[in-house]
């Protein structure tokens, strides 16, 4: 038997009950794994890593030296959700994903849920990424997030949560992809054992979901990216190439007589549908940010004239912020006249007084975030950090307190991984991928994200986190 | 395609193609300078400097001439743009650029070249091995290469990579062979010149094919129509502009109207020339003309599908 530590402090781990017994999901792959000789894990682990850093499956690191790569770090012990768990999980995510197109729509056009008290004004008119631009703006199918990429956690009960709801330009699904095909080359018996959900299709439905943004029949369909230096470079390069569409970079682009042209051998050609991989500050320098070198010249008022679709939209960003998060629940039953099915983490606003007093008091209890932070920047893990970080953070905050958001340290799920030292806990999130098209999809399961350092609790890749597959996993028939 | 991404795929090979004949140029340099009777030892140190017009920058970071700091200058100097070390980090970069243009197993061999250059580059030359290192680079330019030809699709990704290939290739071609001015022209005079025309024509790897199409002892104008008109060697003036006007009609849309007239121009100067002609005229002056259309051709190039506006 493989030694398979307990997380403890009353932890939920994802493969073992606290007896220490192994659920029973978790069963086939647990007498598989018991089978093998205890040193194959370790040369497994070695090939992938190999095998990713020659295929240059890696992301570049922000502050480090230009063209700095690392790669991911990828744990070979899959996350395991049974079916049952994930058709649940995925009713909730679809709910929660369309009542924040709703939302978006409604804020856009008639605004009816501030006029219905529901959401202060203030809260969106007052936000950074709300976008006047887009009032009155029609889009197809009445879709702003095409793509979300929802963080879910569990607590020490195994009840899920919502961690955020990254309606933006949500990355991390090449992984997902990269994942399971490794898994795929380096244990080949194991899916042919197991009714394992596959998630490789995922790029044809993206495809399918972008051209149904569009209202032309056969749209030409780019993918926009900030290039070779941004972080998810990789990720941006992989999709266009397994979509079969152009990786476009701003300069390729031009706008002439209202409408979208790339730059190619042979001749300006017509674009209809654009992925973009840049945020709305840097989509079109004579609408946003003028010193923008990523977007493209007059791109906005094309958008407006309905001449061509840019996935997300423009200024989907107000729904997704983290003030605008605890109204989520809200919207649920706003729009849909339905009780949400995911919950939300409980969250201080400390642009709130009273919430920011609270804050103060338990800063070395609770996480606080920027509102508009991502990737695991700029926050405070209280029961984490020294005593020194906290009163450097009490400063900021104290300076800008509408700028964070305060939540409980969730104690998060754990997943055994494989270490030098045995099959230890580490703490997992799920980030699943949505398409909004003419409909909502999703294939099963997500990116598991792993926060590789013992009893840490940031998974983000940008501070060391690492990847496992994730499989939906249907119970053996018999 | 996008032009961006011909232009990268151009760039790639044209900078594969240089880290390989820069890797040949030097091997000479390196052999000659090794032959202890080698008088001129110090011409052939200069003669890679006056081929890649990087003279005044050498002066610049080492002074004199001596043959390790040279080596090093066009190997692992990462402040030589022409150094074979900046040369494969651009390819790669191109290749970065354009990854899902070109297939896993080009951007596979490409990368790991890279990586392996890395680690060559701390190791440093002389524990590596020079000749070690040149052949090194030569294979991995030929691996690539092969890469290539054996798994891209045969569009105008593959298009541009050849172009790219042929444009350098013919340029470097013209500068190794015109840049011997100063160099007594009659290769069987001396010993030292027999070893020089000898390791010229083994840099560009047309040795066996003199001896095969001549079967005589080396001489200037068979050198010179060997490497200018000879359809039967790979890498002959002729052979790199006959394959640009084969390509160049191949792509896509009817774009490159000045491209295409340019270098069927050019080719029929090289399918009708004449060795007499070329003697006549000046091998050198040949060559400076040859070098104008061959660049005035990669200018066309670049504005007619590489950056449109």
């Amino acid at each position: 038997m493989f030694p398979a530590k307990l997380p403890g402090n009353g932890i939920f781990d994802e493969m073992l009950l606290a007896d220490g017994r192994v659920r029973e999901h978790y069963a086939a792959y647990w007498d598989w794994l018991n089978k093998r000789p205890p040193e194959e894990m370790e040369r497994k682990r070695r090939e992938a890593e190999l095998l990713f850093h020659r295929v240059g499956i890696t992301f570049a690191v922000y502050g480090e030296s230009r063209g700095t790569e690392r790669l991911i770090p990828f744990d070979c012990l899959p996350r395991v959700i049974p079916a049952t768990e994930w058709a649940w999980l995925e009713k909730g995510i679809r709910q929660r994903v369309q009542a924040m197109n709703l939302f978006l729509h409604d804020i856009y056009h008639d605004q009816n849920i501030i006029k219905a008290g529901r959401v202060p004004a203030e809260q969106i008119f007052r936000n950074a990424h709300y976008q006047p631009c887009m009032q009155d703006v029609s889009l197809p199918n009445d879709v702003y997030a095409h793509i979300s990429g929802v963080d879910l956690i569990r607590d020490d009960k195994g009840d899920w949560y919502v961690l955020e709801d990254n309606l933006r330009t949500p990355s991390g699904v090449s992984y997902m992809i990269e994942n399971r095909r490794m898994m795929m080359r380096l244990f080949p018996e194991l899916f042919s054992g197991n009714r394992v959900e596959p998630v490789d299709h995922y790029p044809s439905l993206l495809l399918e979901t972008l051209q149904q943004g569009s209202h032309v029949s056969h749209p030409n369909v780019v993918l926009l990216t900030p290039g070779r230096y941004n972080s998810a470079y990789f990720e941006h390069a992989f999709l266009a190439q397994q979509m079969g569409i152009e990786l476009v970079e701003g300069p390729d682009l031009f706008v002439k007589d209202s409408h979208v042209y790339m730059r190619t051998t042979a001749g300006p050609q017509r674009v209809d549908v654009i992925y973009r991989r840049i945020d709305d500050d840097y989509l079109d320098p004579l609408a946003f940010r003028q010193d923008s070198m990523l977007g493209v010249p007059g791109l906005l008022s094309v958008y407006r004239d309905g001449n061509v679709s840019i996935a997300n939209a423009i200024g989907t960003g107000v729904a997704d912020d983290k003030s605008v998060y605890p109204f989520v629940p809200e919207m649920i039953r706003f729009y849909l006249d339905e009780e949400p099915l995911l919950k939300n983490v409980p969250t201080w606003s400390c642009r709130n007084e009273p919430d920011l007093g609270y804050v103060l008091e338990h800063l070395s209890e609770l996480v606080v975030k920027e509102v508009h932070g991502a990737g695991g920047y700029g926050m405070l893990v209280g029961p984490l950090s020294s005593r020194e970080q906290i009163a450097h953070f009490r400063e900021r905050l104290i300076a800008r307190p509408d700028n964070y958001i305060a939540q409980p340290t969730l104690s998060l799920s754990t997943c055994p991984i494989f270490t030098e030292t045995g099959i230890t806990p580490r703490h997992i999130d799920l980030r699943p991928f949505v398409l909004s098209g003419r409909e909502i999809r999703m294939v099963p399961g997500g990116l598991t994200r792993v926060a590789m350092q013992e009893g840490s609790l940031v998974v983000n890749s940008s501070q060391g986190g690492g990847t496992k597959d994730t499989w939906v996993l249907e119970a053996p028939s018999c | 395609m996008l032009s961006r991404t011909a232009a990268e795929l151009y760039w790639l090979s044209r900078y594969l193609e240089r880290a390989e004949n820069t890797a040949r140029m030097l091997d000479v340099a390196w052999n000659m300078s090794l032959i202890p009777f080698s008088v001129t030892a110090r011409d052939e140190l200069s003669t890679p400097l006056e081929i890649s017009g990087a003279k005044e920058l050498y002066a610049e970071r080492y002074g004199t001439l001596q043959v390790h700091n040279v080596l090093h200058f066009f190997t692992f100097d990462q402040d030589n743009p022409g150094s074979i070390y900046n040369s494969l980090r651009v390819a790669r970069e191109n290749a970065h650029a354009v990854r899902g243009k070109i297939t896993s197993e080009m951007w596979e061999s490409i990368n790991t070249t890279w990586i392996e250059l890395q680690e060559m580059s701390s190791a440093g030359l002389l524990s590596i091995g020079v000749s070690t290192f040149f052949d090194w680079v030569k294979q991995r330019s030929h691996l690539f290469r092969g890469a290539a030809y054996g798994t891209i699709m045969r569009n105008d990704a593959f298009r541009f990579l050849r172009i790219g290939t042929f444009i350098e290739r013919a340029d470097n071609t013209a500068r190794i062979l015109g840049g011997r001015e100063h160099v007594d022209v009659t290769p069987g005079s001396t010993a030292v010149e027999f070893y020089r025309w000898n390791a010229l024509l083994r840099s560009v790897g047309a040795f066996e094919a003199y001896r095969e199409i001549y079967s005589d002892s080396l001489q200037y104008d068979h050198i010179v129509e060997l490497l200018i008109l000879r359809a039967e060697v790979p890498r002959s003036l002729r052979s790199c502009v006959e394959m640009l006007c084969e390509l160049l009609p191949t792509i896509e849309g009817n774009a490159g109207l000045n491209a295409k007239r340019q270098a069927a121009v050019l080719f029929a100067r090289l399918q009708y020339g004449d060795i007499h002609h070329i003697m006549d005229v000046g091998v050198n002056e040949y060559l400076n003309d040859f070098l104008r259309r061959i660049n005035e051709l990669a200018d066309t190039l670049r504005r007619e599908y590489l950056e449109v506006v």
